[in-house]
């Protein structure tokens, strides 16, 4: 197919007006007929049994209209859990009820407990105070590695030791242990890779109705994919037809993964809607957010790395405790395992690798995916292992690398790589990243520098990481076959109008990733038109066929390849009409730059003509319906892989330990770049959350299960004058197994980043002689001046 | 007890009566159905809610309705004039200053504050001036830069007229 020349270039957004401008649509902004709105009262403990409710008092409250408690939906379902892992003897995972409210106990504080519909929120709040809830407060148990110890407390009563499940991948245990034991040299890092908050800046917000005349809800929500949401809550929560159901998510602030799952409001609101009559609106106040918003990460490990006498690595043993909080968040079980397990293999040939996995409650808020999801998460573990390796062995860490990597593969003409723990890579050149970040750093000199500002009594670190990840999520018959209960297919409907402008329905959804500029580029592209022909039109269930949405840097994977499918139908439809019009046959006929021509002649029609014609059908094949339009379903091949390599520069002050970034090189490979602009802003903002982790986030929980940093004075987060610049540069392998060569740019800055910063901070301390292992994330300057002075 | 309150926001004078616990962006928002000022927090730690109040800079998700009484305010949707986007509006589509736009107004208000008492400023200026803006998306990267790019275009109208 030939181009017009759109892919590759940086044109500006074009959904940027309404957002500069302050016309965005998000759902807090609108206010629908009759509104009212709801309150929740929420548990004050992490763990207390409900003694009594009482609501008479708060219903006589002015503008009250409804208050419900866990007794009203005794006989509504949970919110459901959307992957099945298995306890390594072939149990079925623990996967207690997730209620709507709780009615025998709170699990976690912020656990619903009654909600309150009035006619203002002032009213509803001021009502929501006056409920009376009696309780008692229970025991609770915080941390993932003491919940499974015997006698702790028992965050659901029939779940034993806490477990959801135990999970293990890779080689036979035996093997690994053999390997490791013949080993040269074993670096072992003990670490936490700490729960955060995803702080999208737009809270999350439900605004539901239910029209008694159609019989049929509409839900806006602030989702990454209003079309699984649906599913889930018509299907397997309130038992509502799912053509009765739509569901539109507007303009969204911002998701990182904490917008993708189906959470209980959603549904709550929804059967609220109807019993009232009137639409019901909540929208999450910052310390909710804080509370109930799915957070992420919250690994308790334990990993080894064997290397033999030249440096070579010969086994990985991962032990990890992964902390699921109160209940099963929608994806929640894929990430410590099949997003996280999977990945341990890295850039690297190690030949003998086992993971093992214990899945837990624990009385805080629920763990699901957060921007890398599982990824960031093995990333870490491995690159930091790799760098203190270097350390240890007195070797250089990019050397170190150089010696691991996998070889370069096309794909293509070298077949893909399998790896020890299950996926098979689909392309790669690793070595080309880290030669390509070497050289944008001035290694030598960054070394020399380091050497001078160490005589000078300075502490300057260099860190490394050389990272994969596993995107373009997923296909269906693969993730099924490892527990995921949905398809991971994308759908993409383009709709040719009579006068040849396009629209195109995607069920991918935009919540700042540039979908209507990076989709309409390649639609332009592909059908020879103008940019400004093109619609996206995108998070509407009523609109967009089906969609599964947008995370795991799936969209353009996807979602892009289920447009090219329409778009090929499209042009082959067209070329039939065109053929008819010139008098040829359409095998003849060639389409480029946005003409239909007759092979080898002048003679040809353009694209536009031919929209015309196939709405207007006066002169047409007699074998050919009228109309183009065309819908396509794609499911991947295989995940894409895309990968890279960040360096860090960072001086450690010595007095304070305060850590400052000098320097951040990223040279990422995402495959084709269809809109390069996008790309590098995508990654900014990744490795921005991924310095985040290092440096400044973390969820914090005292022995009674408070979250003590639950708002934005005391979880601290990257701002403007805690950062450089970054240099960033692309290398292009592209995916082999999708039509746009691409694998997706919304994770690997995050994935990639904080193992880069806090090697670079241990390299400092180790250039002052301060051999410190590990500091726990994030390094706070006190964490840091600790380690220095212990 | 409701309060009267006259306020002039963007040009245009408004006369309401208002609980005394209506936040001021919550009376921009749900009463004057301006809605490009957003609420991020509760806390004024994210600047989302950021207008200009008699030419200040304000985070407004702090700000009483009743204490605006007798204010100029202004929002974003009253910063571009005649159709005629700001420099720093112009600013943030050229350098892809934003991506899903919910700190965006709030973050080109306090850029607005900033380019009126420093028409030049330094990267590290740009950076001070906004540490009371989260954004979760950019980085801050492309958005320092599209402050800069709004000042050079000032400075290229200065010279002009």
């Amino acid at each position: 197919m030939s181009t017009n020349g759109l892919i590759g270039r940086a044109v500006k957004r074009v959904e940027d007006k309404r957002f500069i401008t302050g016309h965005g649509n998000y759902t807090d902004d609108i206010i629908l007929p009759h509104q009212t709105y709801a309150v929740f009262v929420r548990s004050q403990y992490a763990h207390a049994k409900i003694l009594s409710v009482d609501t008479s008092a708060a219903k006589e409250m002015p503008g009250v209209i409804a208050i419900y408690t866990g007794a009203d939906l005794a006989n509504t379902n949970g919110v459901p859990c959307g992957w099945q892992v298995n306890f390594k003897n072939g149990d079925t995972m623990k996967e207690p009820k997730h209620p709507l409210l709780v009615a025998d106990k709170a699990r976690h504080v912020g656990d619903a407990i009654a909600i309150v519909i009035a006619e203002t929120k002032e009213q509803a709040t001021d009502a929501a105070e006056a409920v009376t809830v009696e309780m008692e407060e229970l025991p609770c148990v915080i941390d993932a590695a003491k919940a499974v110890q015997p006698g702790a407390p028992l965050v659901h009563d029939d779940v034993p030791n806490n477990k959801s499940f135990d999970w293990t991948l890779g080689n036979p245990i035996e093997e690994v242990n053999a390997a490791m034991d013949q080993a040269a040299h074993v670096t072992t890092l003990e670490f936490v890779n700490q729960r955060l908050v995803p702080n999208a800046i737009e809270p999350r917000s439900y605004n539901s109705s239910y029209d008694p005349v159609s019989e049929k809800y509409t839900l806006y929500t602030s989702s990454q994919n209003p079309h699984l949401i649906r599913l889930l809550m018509c299907a397997f929560v309130l038992g509502i037809p799912e053509h009765k159901v739509r569901v539109i998510s507007p303009d969204v602030g911002g998701g990182f993964g904490s917008k993708i799952f189906h959470y209980t409001e959603e549904a709550l609101l929804t059967w609220c809607s109807k019993q009232i009559g009137r639409p019901v609106k909540w929208t999450s106040e910052r310390t909710e957010s804080f509370l109930l918003d799915a957070h992420g990460r919250d690994h308790v490990t334990k990993a080894e790395m064997g290397f033999d006498a030249e440096g070579k690595i010969v086994a990985l043993r991962v032990k990890t405790y992964a902390n699921l909080g109160a209940y099963l968040s929608t994806f929640s079980s894929c990430v410590p395992t099949y997003l996280h397990g999977t990945l341990l293999q890295g850039l690297y040939t190690t030949p003998k690798i086992n993971v093992d996995v214990t899945a837990v409650f624990t009385n805080t808020t629920p763990v699901d995916a957060y921007r890398g999801a599982g990824r960031p998460e093995a990333t870490y573990l491995l690159e930091r292992l790799l760098d203190l390796a270097a350390l240890e062995m007195k070797a250089d860490p990019a050397e170190l690398r150089f010696k691991n990597f996998i070889p370069p593969f096309d794909g293509v003409q070298q077949p893909g790589y399998q790896t020890q723990v299950a996926l098979q890579y689909d392309s790669g050149n690793y070595e080309g990243v880290l030669k390509k970040g070497l050289e944008m750093l001035g290694y030598a000199d960054v070394r020399r520098q380091q050497q001078e500002a160490a005589n000078n009594g300075k502490l300057v670190g260099v860190g490394f990481s050389t990272y994969i990840e596993a995107c373009g999520i997923a296909p269906s018959a693969i993730v099924g076959a490892l527990g995921c209960r949905a398809g991971l297919f994308e759908s993409g409907h383009v709709r040719v109008q009579p006068t040849g402008k396009v629209s195109v329905y995607t069920g991918a959804h935009s919540h700042g990733q540039g979908h209507e500029t990076t989709f309409a580029q390649v639609v332009a592209d592909k059908l020879g038109i103008n940019l400004d022909d093109v619609e996206i039109v995108h998070g509407d269930s009523d609109s967009v066929a089906f969609g599964m949405g947008t995370y795991g840097s799936r969209s353009l994977a996807v979602g892009g390849s289920a447009i090219i499918k329409s778009i090929e139908k499209i042009i082959e439809k067209g070329k039939k009409i065109a053929a008819h019009k010139l008098e040829a046959s359409a095998d003849d006929i060639e389409f480029a730059s946005g003409r239909f021509t007759v092979k080898g002649t002048d003679k040809s029609v353009g694209f536009g003509e031919v929209a015309l014609t196939a709405y207007v059908p006066h002169v047409y094949p007699k074998d050919l319906e009228p109309g183009l339009d065309f819908s396509s379903f794609y499911d991947p091949a295989n995940f894409t892989y895309p990968f890279g390599c960040h360096i860090a520069v960072v001086e450690v002050d010595k007095e304070t330990g305060k850590v400052s970034i000098k320097r951040f090189v990223a040279v990422d490979d995402v495959g084709n770049v269809i809109n390069p602009m996008i790309v590098e802003g995508q990654i900014h903002g990744g490795v921005v959350q991924g310095i985040g982790q290092a440096l400044f986030e973390g969820a914090e929980y005292d022995e009674n299960g408070q979250l003590t940093n639950a708002s934005y004075m005391d979880y601290c987060m990257p701002r403007a004058d805690d950062l450089p610049m970054f240099e960033t540069a692309s290398q292009v392998t592209p995916c082999p197994h999708n039509p746009l060569g691409v694998k997706g740019a919304g994770e690997a800055g995050t994935i990639g980043s904080a193992p880069a910063i806090v090697n670079a901070v241990i390299d400092a301390l180790w250039s002052g002689g301060h051999q410190v292992k590990d500091i726990r994330m994030p390094l706070t300057s006190e964490r840091v001046w600790n380690a220095m002075n212990s | 007890m409701n309060t009267r309150i006259q306020v002039t926001v963007n040009g245009v004078q408004y006369s309401h009566m208002v609980e005394p616990r209506l936040l001021l962006v919550h009376y921009l928002r749900d009463v004057l159905r301006l809605t490009g000022t957003h609420v991020g927090c509760d806390t004024s730690s994210c600047g989302a809610c950021t207008i200009h109040v008699n030419g200040k800079a304000t985070k407004c998700c702090t700000m009483l309705a009743v204490q605006a009484n007798g204010c100029q305010i202004t929002t974003i949707e009253g910063l571009s004039h005649n159709g005629d986007l700001h420099p720093l509006q112009e600013g943030f589509k050229e350098c892809h200053g934003l991506q899903c736009g919910f700190c965006t107004p709030g973050m080109i208000m306090t850029a607005a504050d900033l380019l009126q008492h420093n028409p030049q400023p330094t990267e590290n200026d740009i950076r001070h001036a906004l540490e009371g803006n989260f954004c979760r998306c950019t980085g801050y990267h492309n958005i320092v830069k599209s402050v800069l790019y709004a000042a050079e275009k000032l400075k290229e109208h200065a010279v002009v007229h």
